[in-house]
């Protein structure tokens, strides 16, 4: 019984992470902008990788190898944002349209 | 024409799409997705397009393609020999490929007696659990060291192309002084995972004999350590405990004693002498004779390379 809860759990969070990342690649196609862009590829490397992460988690039980994920995903929630932060910082740094694509509030 | 479709139904169909794109003639992304071409300064496009038109009427004037028998000939039989030459080639190595037995049959060229030795003696030569580690750091130590060698010489031709200093500069403003700098953010995760980073590095170097890793995987994890560092705090920090003396100290020393120690187990091998480095026992932390230190040194080399790189290719200095 525990062993099918567990292959239900693990498969859902797999999909969704597929699912999520499948979201991604479009959203990266569909949009024109390149801070649009940028937000949907940050979603898929946070949410979607997490997802993902999670559902192995499920599937390979309490050991070591789950807490190795653990600290993969944590260090994948730590530095992805940050990069995407530092490239989209860079984008608004040398942009010199940004007024038609967004509202800028003057300081 | 044997198309059922009108040519307007067919230029909006699916089919006509793809080969067009296949075919070059368009691009789905060009005029779509936000892209900017690079702008050329104003005043040289015309001085460029002169020396262009220069050379070409000077290889006109040398070469004159259309006029010459001779050209023309050398044209048609370079095409063709050059054909014959790949189609040659190309028969002769799938020939070669063919007389290989099939993968994973035991009379292959690969398995032969190097690798069963490496297999069958290699824990009690070397001393080391990792085979991997105790064959490039024991068996073919010599190749790592020029690999190692390899690594500062780079370092040191991209010192003579790229160095900028108060010397040696061409007037203009680096990049470097432009980027944004001191994000909070990145300063913030920043103090959170260079530690945690740097250490992850050290074990993959100090684990190297007992496990997967070794020198050079860790160094280069230590060095995206330093650039991270150095990213976030800029070069007035990493400065204090980095300079052009920390590199060239480190690496001449970590090489040297890399020689001097491979130096000695050769001499001793060669002279069937016993060599007074204990080999331990395998598993342990300290074990496996001299492939610890080694690994050690291979390991600051590539730290120190691989920051070194980054920080020529971003300032042009330390």
């Amino acid at each position: 019984m525990i062993e099918w809860i567990q292959f239900i759990a693990g498969t859902a969070f797999l999909l969704l992470g597929i699912v999520i990342f499948g979201i991604e690649i479009f959203g990266v196609y569909r949009y024109r902008y390149v801070l649009n862009r940028m937000h949907m590829a940050a979603f898929g490397d946070t949410f979607g990788i997490g997802a993902a992460m999670i559902g192995l988690m499920i599937f390979s039980g309490l050991n070591f190898t789950t807490l190795k994920m653990l600290l993969v995903v944590l260090f994948l929630w730590f530095s992805s944002p940050v990069s995407s932060h530092m490239i989209t910082l860079m984008e608004v740094e040398t942009a010199k349209d940004l007024q038609e694509h967004m509202e800028v509030k003057e300081e | 024409m044997s198309r059922k479709k009108s040519d307007e139904q067919y230029n909006k169909s699916f089919a006509s799409r793809f080969f067009r794109w296949l075919g070059g003639e368009q691009d789905p992304y060009i005029g779509v997705v936000e892209m900017k071409p690079q702008k050329e300064p104003e005043g040289i496009v015309e001085a460029k397009s002169r020396h262009k038109n220069e050379i070409f009427r000077r290889i006109q004037s040398i070469y004159d393609i259309k006029h010459n028998k001779q050209y023309r000939k050398f044209d048609k039989l370079f095409n063709i020999l050059s054909i014959t030459f790949c189609i040659i080639l190309v028969t002769v190595l799938i020939m070669a490929i063919s007389y290989m037995p099939p993968v994973g049959s035991p009379d292959r060229p690969v398995n032969n007696e190097v690798s069963k030795r490496y297999i069958e003696n290699g824990l009690q030569e070397t001393g080391a659990v990792n085979i991997v580690g105790g064959m490039i750091l024991d068996y073919r130590a010599f190749d790592t060291l020029g690999e190692s060698h390899v690594l500062f010489i780079a370092t040191i031709t991209v010192l003579i192309l790229l160095r900028r200093d108060a010397k040696r500069t061409d007037g203009k403003i680096s990049d470097y002084y432009y980027e944004p700098k001191d994000d909070i953010i990145l300063q913030k995760v920043t103090r959170f995972l260079v530690p945690v980073i740097v250490i992850f590095g050290i074990y993959v170097i100090l684990n190297g004999h007992l496990g997967p890793g070794g020198g050079f995987s860790g160094g280069a994890v230590i060095g995206a350590g330093l650039i991270l560092y150095q990213n976030a705090f800029g070069f007035h920090k990493t400065r204090r405990f980095f300079t052009a003396g920390t590199y060239k100290w480190v690496s001449f020393g970590a090489l040297s004693f890399y020689c001097l120690a491979k130096s000695y187990s050769f001499f001793t091998g060669a002279n069937h002498l016993e060599s007074v480095i204990p080999k331990g026992t395998p598993g342990d932390i300290l074990s496996s004779g001299l492939i610890l230190p080694l690994n050690v040194a291979v390991g600051l080399v590539v730290a120190c390379t691989m920051y070194a790189f980054y920080a020529m290719f971003r300032k042009g200095g330390f």
